[in-house]
């Protein structure tokens, strides 16, 4: 039983480090624009820029926020 | 032209643009995380492709392969965008660091046995652009009434590209690490894009050649963000002399 729970506990740290990594906001803000995009498809807006966008902005929010975290440090 | 060359060249070519990004997502990976991890991850992709294809055989052009490109796109896109934030802080920080930078500490490569982030990355790369292969072969194999040669055509093609891929490793191996992590980091952002949004059911205009359209904007947003992060760390260094 203990090896199964180890090995549950391995495989969800894995998948969140994989998916979400050291800034979970990316994830978050890149999981909402591909929803939103999935929606405008579906009422035929064509809304291939907004997933590049998020992903631009957020990498330079996120290259911020661990600036002034260094900068703290 | 007779038919025959025309289905033997169509597949051919359709099906090197699928193995053209396969490849360079396992070259990529296995670059810059180390080749055992990757390879054994491509083989597994390809191990559970050619089992998926022997049981489905022409019911593969059943598979869904919208949410497949959607999942796989996603997770390609999410863990590209960490390595790309990495590669930007790097080149930025340390300039084009060496070789001898492979054992930065955030890098969480296993110093031994399996990086399974490497094996997921291949596997997923590998399953997903072979199943686009094996659709492109039953469909057009299908439709041409000559599934044979459509399959020699794009095994030829897995042949071709895989070999140059391999013909490359030399190279790619010896560009600087903050670089490589950056330009994989790029790659798997684009494709990652490019295949999450095509599931959802957006239309490129350029089809596959946007793929090469997002490398150029996400290329350029890189080299904007290491210019503002170097000012950035140029102005500190003035604050703190």
């Amino acid at each position: 039983m203990r090896m199964v729970v180890s090995a549950v506990v391995g495989v969800a740290r894995f998948l969140y480090r994989f998916v979400v990594g050291d800034d979970w906001t990316v994830a978050v803000a890149i999981l909402i624009a591909l929803s939103a995009t999935g929606v405008l498809v579906a009422d035929h807006v064509s809304a291939w820029w907004l997933v590049p966008f998020v992903a631009i902005f957020m990498t330079g929010v996120s290259l911020r926020r661990s600036a002034r975290r260094h900068q703290g440090a | 032209m007779t038919g025959a060359g025309v289905v033997l060249l169509t597949t051919f070519l359709a099906s090197s643009v699928e193995a053209i990004e396969m490849v360079i997502i396992v070259l990529g990976v296995g670059a810059a995380r180390g080749w055992r991890s990757a390879l054994i991850g491509a083989a597994a992709g390809f191990a559970l492709l050619a089992v998926t294809i022997a049981v489905l055989n022409v019911a593969l052009a059943g598979i869904p392969i919208g949410p497949l490109r959607v999942v796989v796109g996603a997770l390609l896109l999410l863990f590209g965008l960490q390595w790309f934030r990495k590669g930007i802080a790097r080149v930025a920080a340390r300039g084009l660091a060496g070789v001898s930078e492979e054992t930065v500490e955030d890098d969480d490569i296993p110093a031994s046995g399996m990086d399974w982030v490497a094996f997921v990355l291949a596997f997923k790369g590998v399953l997903l652009e072979g199943l686009e292969i094996a659709l492109i072969v039953v469909s057009f194999g299908l439709a041409a009434g000559q599934l044979g040669l459509s399959v020699v055509g794009a095994a030829a093609a897995v042949v071709v590209i895989g070999a140059a891929g391999f013909a490359l490793k030399g190279f790619v191996t010896r560009i600087p690490r903050s670089l490589l992590q950056l330009i994989v980091g790029t790659l798997l952002t684009s494709f990652g894009t490019f295949w999450s949004l095509e599931g959802l059911g957006v239309n490129w205009p350029q089809s596959d050649l946007d793929i090469v359209l997002l490398l150029v904007v996400y290329g350029l947003t890189a080299a904007t963000y290491i210019g503002m992060e170097r000012r950035r760390i140029h102005a500190l260094a003035l604050e703190t002399t």
